[in-house]
């Protein structure tokens, strides 16, 4: 746009004055009008656009002294889950929160490119492993210690670049039409066995898929991970991997396919949405400490680049607090609060009867070794 | 003259000498020049990304079993889908044009719909009702669907300025309507379809979400996933897009073209009236609306009932994004069309070697999926105009930049057929060239024109993957809605704006319909 907007005024200018009569070209050919219009009627379409762009930004922008203060939120978290948390955040301190909603990958991409001139003050993702990716290249600020002191220490990085928010747990969902509760794995490595051949699906895509592989390589080793992701390459056949949870979710209630593994709050989300008669699915955990029973952690953090760090710190301290997990348990995210006490949704099996692995974010950090195994067994 | 500035690292002597060897027609020629090189900025980005990720990596990623895979996938559909989208497009297109069609306008909205849904609303509706449809099987019939417009809407175009004169002689020497078809309404016309045959060709060789959920991989669904853990590797496996893109061009350019006979007066071509033939045509025109447009609509209407979430959204919410979604198609249209009319004109009278690369090379971004072209906007904006950052400014221009081909083609049809005697006597009475422009040419170029902006439009509308990432911080699209409440699982919330952008979608559609229908009327009461 650079070049267009620039060279757009020059080259207006230049084609005017070729079609005057006192032009070098004096019988200047009449298709040579056009590019002159088209290219009049671009800037004023262009400036037309800058206006109500600049509008848009200093309508937003609170940087100004005098005014409250506003913060910039990347959010890839659900997006009304995040608009109940920015919406008490600002009842509570007067601190707007302007929220922009994408992907956590095309965020993540996207703050990379920005480096230090990131409008973002804030990014809110719902897989740790991106907000580690940033820390790693050193575009995080350190989060406070007493917010971090808000929830357990395993759930955030353990140099306090970013502080976990809330949990989900990794479970099967099965068809109960298809397959009885007693012949369902108890271990996540049971679905590689070929007797499920053809009555899988997965979304190795997802992010929720890739602690799973981390957690296998980690205990069992590669060889193990990579043996058990080629035999569920070979159960779900070909062209059985899905673009996301939930497709696996609906697949699984419309008996598309018998069994798959998911994060739990994709099948609370659906009965939300169809009403519970409607949804022909059941979830059932591993076995205790299973190398697939896992807890998936979302966090937060604060960007490096951000001007309203104290601000920022504000937002992180209440969101693992005890109100801003209360707003979190209430909602219909279905996601687990991990502030100590605060109980999480009634529908839900509650926190203290779960028991998955000690597998933590730290492990799985920025998933690149599940990536890898996940390319070399050719399932994406 | 000289002193033009210039853009860029353009030296000026460079645009001088690449001036003095294209020719007369400088002024058209250099502003397509700078729309060229504004269009392949994204390339450029894609190359320093490539190049960052390093030669290992892209090795690595590039060149593995699954590669071939990929490349046999995208070659495959890409080839089935043009060739049922052509013939899709070309007889639909000869049917609302030729044929003495009952609701006939009403047929020129229907039939251009499919282009106006959103392809992950297309995808999930295919998906949910027969989830068996899949593979190579189920991404040729919902592409085939969702891209024969594109080929429909400029021959429709082209054969609303054909003048029929032609065909009657054929008719009166005897030949039958299919010899009268193939030798002589083929032939008039091959320049539109050829330009549709290469947006399709492309619009599939970038194409995402509909492969993502019918499972089938193509190198699209690979960067996407690629994306997730690098974007950079992402931006190397891109190439083989741009490799493939290039080639269809080439292919393109070695086909020759016939410039299209006119004629002075042209009159509205007599319709040819079908007897027993009329209902099986019917038939089959219901029976693409049904799959193309029915299924999609006839699922978001099963959506809402289904759902059992009480609360449907705002009209508030669904009245802004309605606003947003509309302000910035509309300007990225306008300005998609404004940017085309220099470049198809450009080629109009003297198709010189560098003059075709230069038109040739504004197709490639279509090409690239549009979250590559997105990030490469993000990256220019915050490197070199960051006042443009984060503004509405910049999703318009993506929107041009990404649909720019679309415009080219419909307006390159016109152009095509717009005898430029009728201009040189214009010139001739003694008016200006701004003057013969806007009341000769001009004129003549409308119907491309609007084909143009109603095509861009209608994909802006829908797109999604880009909008995410451009969209101005609080500002909502339709698309940007949809996508939110659907990753919700709140299909039921969903639906409202999906079915708000197909009714958006409708309405350029129904424009062209009737002001074609005027025209028709003007010419009717003039008399032949």
């Amino acid at each position: 746009m650079h070049v267009v907007s620039r060279s757009v005024t020059g080259k207006g200018s230049g084609t005017c004055g070729s079609s005057s009569p006192s032009g070098p070209n004096p019988r200047g050919h009449p298709w040579r009008a056009a590019p002159a219009l088209a290219l009049v009627v671009v800037v004023g379409l262009a400036s037309a656009a800058c206006g109500s762009g600049s509008t848009n930004s200093s309508g937003g922008s609170g940087s100004t002294p005098g005014q409250s203060e506003t913060l910039t939120l990347y959010n890839a978290q659900h997006e009304q889950t995040t608009n109940a948390l920015t919406a008490a955040f600002t009842k509570a301190t007067g601190i707007k929160v302007r929220v922009d909603n994408d992907n956590e990958d095309d965020f993540t991409a996207r703050i990379e490119l920005e480096g230090n001139r990131s409008p973002a003050d804030l990014f809110y993702t719902e897989n740790s492993n991106w907000l580690q990716q940033l820390d790693d290249r050193g575009l995080l600020t350190k989060v406070d210690a007493a917010t971090l002191a808000n929830v357990p220490e395993a759930d955030s990085a353990t140099n306090g670049g970013w502080v976990g928010v809330s949990s989900r747990i990794s479970v099967l969902v099965y068809n109960p039409s298809k397959v009885s509760a007693s012949q369902l794995p108890t271990s996540v490595l049971g679905l590689a066995d070929p007797r499920w051949k053809g009555k899988i699906e997965i979304a190795p895509s997802e992010t929720d898929f890739w602690p799973i592989v981390s957690s296998i390589a980690r205990v069992d080793g590669k060889a193990a991970a990579l043996a058990w992701l080629k035999g569920l390459r070979a159960n779900a056949g070909n062209g059985a991997t899905v673009p996301d949870n939930e497709t696996i979710v609906s697949d699984v209630s419309q008996g598309t396919t018998d069994l798959s593994v998911i994060n739990h709050y994709y099948f609370y989300r659906l009965k939300a949405e169809l009403g519970t008669g409607s949804v022909h699915a059941e979830i059932a955990y591993f076995a205790p400490h299973d190398v697939g029973y896992l807890e998936d952690i979302s966090g937060a953090a604060i960007l490096k680049s951000s001007r309203h760090k104290a601000a920022a710190q504000r937002f992180l301290a209440f969101l693992t607090s005890d109100a801003g997990q209360k707003v979190l348990a209430a909602g219909d995210s279905f996601e687990y609060p991990i502030h100590p006490g605060v109980a999480a949704n009634s529908e839900l099996v509650p926190s203290d009867h779960l028991q998955p692995s000690s597998f933590t974010p730290a492990e799985l950090g920025t998933g690149l070794d599940a990536k890898k195994l996940m390319q070399e067994s050719g399932l994406i | 003259m000289t002193k033009l500035p210039v853009p860029g690292t353009l030296a000026p002597t460079i645009v001088d000498r690449v001036r003095r060897r294209l020719g007369k027609g400088q002024a058209t020629v250099a502003a397509s020049v700078v729309i060229a090189l504004a269009l392949l900025l994204p390339l450029g980005f894609l190359g320093l990304d490539a190049r960052a990720a390093g030669w290992t990596e892209i090795h690595r990623v590039l060149f593995r079993e699954r590669s071939l895979l990929l490349l046999r996938h995208t070659i495959m559909v890409s080839v089935l889908v043009v060739f049922f989208a052509a013939a899709i497009g070309v007889a639909t297109a000869w049917c609302t044009e030729r044929v003495q069609l009952p609701g006939r306008r009403v047929w020129t909205v229907l039939l251009v719909l499919p282009v106006a849904i959103p392809d992950f609303v297309v995808g999930y509706a295919w998906h949910s009702i027969a989830p068996t449809i899949n593979g190579l099987f189920g991404a040729t019939l919902v592409m085939t669907l969702g891209t024969y417009p594109l080929v429909y809407l400029p021959v429709a175009a082209a054969l609303r300025r054909a003048d029929p004169a032609m065909e009657d002689t054929a008719y009166s020497l005897g030949a039958g309507r299919l010899s009268t078809f193939f030798r002589v309404t083929l032939p008039l016309i091959r320049t539109a379809v050829l330009g549709g045959c290469v947006l399709v060709v492309l619009t599939v060789i970038s194409e995402y979400g509909v492969f993502e959920i019918l499972r089938f991989q193509t190198f699209t669904t690979e960067i996407f996933t690629e994306f997730q853990f690098d974007s950079q590797a992402a931006a190397a496996l891109a190439v083989p897009l741009v490799c493939l893109g290039l080639l269809v061009l080439a292919v393109d350019g070695i086909i020759p073209r016939r410039a299209a006979p006119s004629a002075g007066t042209r009159r509205v071509a007599a319709p040819v009236v079908l007897r027993r033939a009329l209902a099986p045509v019917l038939g089959a025109l219901g029976g693409l609306v049904v799959l193309g447009v029915g299924v999609p609509i006839g699922t978001l209407v099963y959506w809402m009932t289904r759902s059992q979430h009480s609360t449907l959204p705002a009209a508030a919410t669904l009245a802004s994004a309605t606003g947003a979604t509309l302000r910035y198609s509309a300007l990225g249209a306008l300005i998609a069309v404004v940017l085309a009319l220099p470049v198809a004109m450009m080629t109009f009278r003297r198709s010189s070697g560098p003059r075709v690369v230069v038109e040739r090379s504004t197709y490639v971004t279509q090409a690239l999926p549009g979250v590559v072209v997105a990030l490469s906007l993000v990256f220019f904006a915050t490197h070199y105009v960051y006042a443009l950052y984060e503004t509405s400014t910049l999703l318009v221009v993506a929107y041009a930049i990404l649909h720019f081909p679309l415009a080219l083609v419909c307006v390159k049809t016109s152009v095509a057929q717009a005898p430029a005697r009728l201009a040189d006597v214009g010139r001739s009475l003694g008016k200006g060239p701004t003057v013969v422009f806007l009341r000769v040419t001009f004129p003549l170029l409308v119907p491309g024109l609007l084909a143009g902006f109603c095509l861009v439009f209608l994909t802006a509308v829908t797109e999604l993957t880009a909008t995410l990432v451009l969209a101005p911080i609080g500002v909502e699209t339709l698309a940007t809605q949809f996508w939110a409440y659907q990753s919700e699982v709140a299909y039921g919330a969903a639906a409202p704006y999906a079915l708000v952008i197909v009714v958006l979608a409708m309405i350029p559609g129904a424009l062209l319909g009737l002001w074609f229908d005027r025209e028709r009327h003007v010419r009717a009461n003039l008399g032949p």
